[in-house]
């Protein structure tokens, strides 16, 4: 008999979604009208363009913890000077206790508690989980072969519609290896096909069978944009933008037609009169951006298109979170600084086209130097799984440039300031009691070329352990087609000098 | 020519050679690796017009030497990056300056000598080698048989000065059918297989050939000249392959044609670690990728050059981080290829010897580079550290006995925006 009601709910649920159609009684629209009368009919959450509007909501659940223990271990904290010989307890998700000895109170009770997992970090250094603001993995999976090739929706210049998470592959083994690189937290853009590519996701680096259970609670979403080569070579001979001056002008008619989109809405929504406007998916993303619910992800590489871009949002009213691939950042850190917008950048790639000639070591340093909120990016799966040594050439090539630059600071261009890209500082990035327990535990200084991450806490919960296999999550895919690491297998170094 | 003149003319040779060869030069105190003998503490590397003439311990100084102090330094031969496109290609893309690529109509360029496209002028060279790299093995990409590569010195004179073999190497790769112009695996190896036995028969009925008798040829006579010198095993044949079953394929092509076969890039090489050492051939692989990104690498893992070495393969190490940021620009980054081969098993004197002696060894140039020894061009690099280390910088870098103090563009650019807004003053 269970069956009947089953039928019975989809069929509501049916009704429900369809456009315009009277909900049942036993049904609640997604978001009820404010009071007024005026307004007799009811509607399904998919006519309606609302703030905040969230359809893909993330089930994801912290995975099953033990109260843990790291101590005796180096503590980059993100949040200020190094703490040596320092102790964290890691509780209920969170990070509950962050003590200068393992002596600390706090600390001792908890280890005598039974059920503790006690880890001795003598030698070790933890930092706050990696943060990549900028990933394709999922989206660009591995193998990348035309079947799985989902990052670009290269079809029309802009494509505020289109959402990065419904190109994501959960069972991508690129995640794994991230996730084994020290990366807690990525956000998946679109690729940069597209003057507007459209809807990132901000997801937590763990197994799961569908995005929406890797989605990060109460992320905003980003908005990929895109200046110069990659919009103008690809639609170049497909009707354009065919030059940088195409370029800004697909901006700026989109933004333009953004702009009435959310006044009409904004409208209707503060006073339900008459007919909903049309629901635009493309305008609504863009509609987001202009109310300052979702953060703008600008790939760009010149310093003066840069420039550009910040006038055109000036122009239009809204704010670019971060460049990315900020190439020449370094050229006008004084602006970025002055605007608060965010730069992220590589550590040294450079010279494969045109607008990245320019690419030099010490950009990341010498953009922190200015103020700006300066982060590594990776855009990379190969390249995400090093963050630590990507920063620790930006941080070397600081260093030479003559600026007194501790590793306390640089741990920031990897955790914190890319927590504050995607709106979570609050959240992640630090380690400091109240936040969520993401933290890695390395071999040694994680700066150095041979250090490697042992084990990566998400939410509190032990996902990663280099020395057990069984901790060591394999995706779908990789079950009989990536081979087992042998008894041969080399995961430790070897004879250093 | 009377006596005056020749005399005059001896003179100005003479001081042409003081001036080019130049002086005496003395690295002294640092901890020295000649990658040919043990590690020497407190040691001498002694240039004399452009030549290593003593290493060691206790090694005389002359008085006129110019003497630098490496003390508390590591003092290593100039490092050797056994395979890109340094010095062939400026802007990846979308500037017409890339010269690495040949176009054929059958996917075999065999003549196609890719340095003689060489920039020497390169704005990447001075940025390679201020990094400690002075040594390169350029070569092309693309198609079924991509071309000759060669092995130059980082130098940015001319062609003719920086090569230190050409050819080096004849290159080719047996991963990806359709950029051989093929469908399948099978076709790619049965062109592959016309082309060497073409090659064969041409070298030995020239003749024949010349009269118009030779029976027909799948390709030109230019590309058969190029592949005389591989068939009869005086030049490496470097071909890429991944796939185990690819790299067994290579493997038995070499027994049968009985070329000299260096395998490149090698992703599974692990899974056929001891047919390669068998075979005795040496391969060339990165450290720093472990993604399965095609089905012809699903084996891809970080410790394949451990895994090799381990089983007594000869390894040499390119960058393979993927995303192609092993070219160009990063060619510098093989020292950090080096430290994380260290990081996933391999041992740091093989990882240095993989960078330095080995690729030299492969393209016979060990008699000019790739070590510290006597008689050998002063390619000498002095580093504040660990040479694999982030944190570590070239602090002097030889070639041929020439300290290179060039900036480079990177360092121009750094210099004028160090200080917002720019001057835009000099340099």
């Amino acid at each position: 008999m269970r069956m009947i009601p089953l039928a019975l709910a989809i069929a509501l649920l049916g009704c429900a979604t369809a456009k315009g159609a009277q909900a049942p009684a036993t049904t609640t629209p997604a978001r009820a009208p404010a009071a007024d009368t005026s307004h007799t009919a009811t509607y399904g959450p998919g006519a309606l363009s609302e703030p905040n509007a969230d359809p893909f909501p993330s089930t994801y659940k912290p995975f099953p913890s033990k109260p843990t223990i790291i101590r005796n271990v180096t503590i980059l904290t993100a949040a200020g000077p190094r703490i040596e010989h320092g102790a964290v307890l890691l509780r209920d998700g969170k990070i509950a206790v962050v003590a200068k000895s393992a002596d600390a109170p706090e600390i001792a009770q908890a280890a005598a508690r039974q059920g503790t997992v006690v880890i001795d970090g003598t030698g070790k250094f933890l930092t706050p989980g990696l943060i990549d603001v900028h990933s394709h993995i999922g989206d660009y999976p591995a193998p990348g072969v035309q079947a799985n090739s989902d990052g670009n929706e290269a079809t029309n210049p802009s494509t505020p519609n289109v959402w990065a998470e419904h190109s994501v592959w959960p069972q991508d083994p690129q995640f794994p290896r991230a996730l084994a690189g020290g990366v807690t937290t990525m956000q998946i853009l679109p690729g940069s096909a597209n003057l507007i590519g459209g809807r990132s996701v901000v997801v937590k680096v763990v197994p799961s069978r569908t995005v929406q259970g890797m989605k990060f609670p109460g992320a905003k979403y980003g908005l990929k944009m895109a200046c110069g080569e990659n919009p103008k070579r690809v639609y170049g001979q497909r009707g354009g933008p065919s030059t940088r001056m195409g370029n800004v002008a697909g901006y700026r008619a989109q933004w333009i037609k953004a702009e009435e989109y959310r006044r009409k809405w904004d409208k209707w929504n503060a006073d339900h009169k008459g007919d909903p406007p049309a629901r635009d998916l493309a305008m609504e993303t863009l509609a987001e951006v202009l109310r300052g619910n979702i953060l703008v992800h600008n790939h760009c590489y010149r310093a003066d298109e840069m420039a550009q871009m910040i006038d055109i949002a000036h122009e239009f009213g809204y704010k670019i979170r971060a460049f990315h691939h900020a190439v020449e950042a370094y050229k006008i850190a004084d602006i970025l600084a002055k605007e608060g917008i965010g730069a992220a950048v590589w550590a040294d790639w450079g010279g494969f086209k045109m607008e990245a000639l320019d690419a030099v070591r010490g950009n990341l340093a010498l953009v922190a130097h200015a103020g700006v909120r300066a982060m590594i990016h990776s855009d990379d799966p190969s390249g995400v799984q090093r963050l630590n040594q990507e920063v620790a050439k930006a941080l070397a090539a600081g260093r030479a440039l003559g600026f007194d630059i501790s590793e306390d600071e640089a741990v920031k261009w990897m955790t914190i300031n890319p927590a504050w890209a995607l709106d979570l500082d609050s959240k992640i990035g630090s380690i400091e009691p109240g936040k969520n327990a993401d933290v890695v535990l390395w071999s040694g200084d994680p700066f150095s070329v041979y250090t490697h991450t042992e084990k990566v806490w998400i939410d509190g919960a032990l996902l990663y352990d280099r020395s057990d296999p069984k901790q060591q999550w394999r995706t779908d895919f990789e079950l009989g087609f990536v081979p087992q690491p042998t008894s041969g297998a080399q995961t430790t170094g070897g004879t250093q000098r | 020519m009377n006596a005056r003149m020749m005399t005059a003319l001896g003179l100005a040779l003479g001081a042409f050679a003081a001036a080019a060869g130049a002086q005496t030069i003395a690295i002294t105190g640092g901890k020295v690796f000649p990658v040919s003998g043990p590690p020497i503490e407190n040691g001498t590397v002694l240039i004399r017009d452009g030549k290593i003439v003593a290493v060691g311990a206790n090694v005389a100084i002359p008085a006129d030497a110019q003497r630098v102090d490496a003390s508390g330094k590591w003092v290593t031969p100039g490092l050797v990056n056994p395979g890109n496109q340094l010095g062939l290609a400026e802007v990846g893309f979308g500037a017409d300056a890339n010269e690495s690529h040949a176009r054929t109509p059958d996917n075999i360029a065999a003549s196609f000598r890719a340095w003689d496209g060489l920039n020497p002028h390169s704005v990447y060279i001075p940025a390679t080698r201020e990094d400690g790299i002075t040594s390169n093995l350029s070569i092309p990409v693309g198609g079924l048989v991509a071309g000759q590569g060669a092995l130059i010195d980082l130098l940015s004179t001319s062609r003719a000065d920086m090569i230190v073999k050409a050819p080096a190497v004849m290159v080719a790769q047996i991963t990806d059918d359709q950029s051989a112009g093929t469908g399948a695996r099978g076709q790619l190896l049965a062109k592959l297989r016309a082309l060497l036995d073409d090659a064969k028969y041409y070298a030995a009925h020239r003749a024949e050939f010349d009269r118009g008798q030779a029976r027909t040829m799948t390709v030109p006579r230019a590309e058969l000249e190029a592949m005389v010198p591989v068939i009869q095993g005086r030049l490496p044949f470097l071909i890429y392959a991944d796939q185990a079953s690819d790299i067994e394929a290579a493997l038995a092509l070499a027994k049968e044609y009985g070329f000299k076969l260096i395998l490149g890039s090698a992703a599974e090489g692990w899974m056929v670690a001891d047919k390669i050492a068998a075979a005795k051939v040496p391969v060339i692989v990165g450290a720093m990728n472990n993604i399965p990104n095609s089905f012809a690498s699903l084996g891809t893992r970080q410790d394949n050059a451990a895994l090799l070495r381990k089983a007594g393969v000869t390894v040499a190490l390119m960058g393979n981080a993927g995303g192609g940021d092993e070219e160009l620009l990063n060619v510098r980054n093989i020292r950090y290829e080096a430290g994380n081969a260290v990081g996933y098993g391999m041992s740091w004197d093989d990882a240095l010897r993989a960078i330095t002696l080995v690729p030299a060894e492969l393209f016979g140039a060990a008699d000019r580079i790739g070590s510290l020894q006597p008689g050998r061009e002063a390619n000498v690099v002095v580093w504040d550290g660990d040479p694999f280390e982030f944190a570590t910088h070239a602090t002097a870098v030889f070639i041929r006995g020439q300290r290179q103090t060039d900036t480079s563009r990177q360092d121009l650019l750094m210099q004028r925006y160090k200080t917002l807004p720019p001057a835009y003053e000099g340099p």
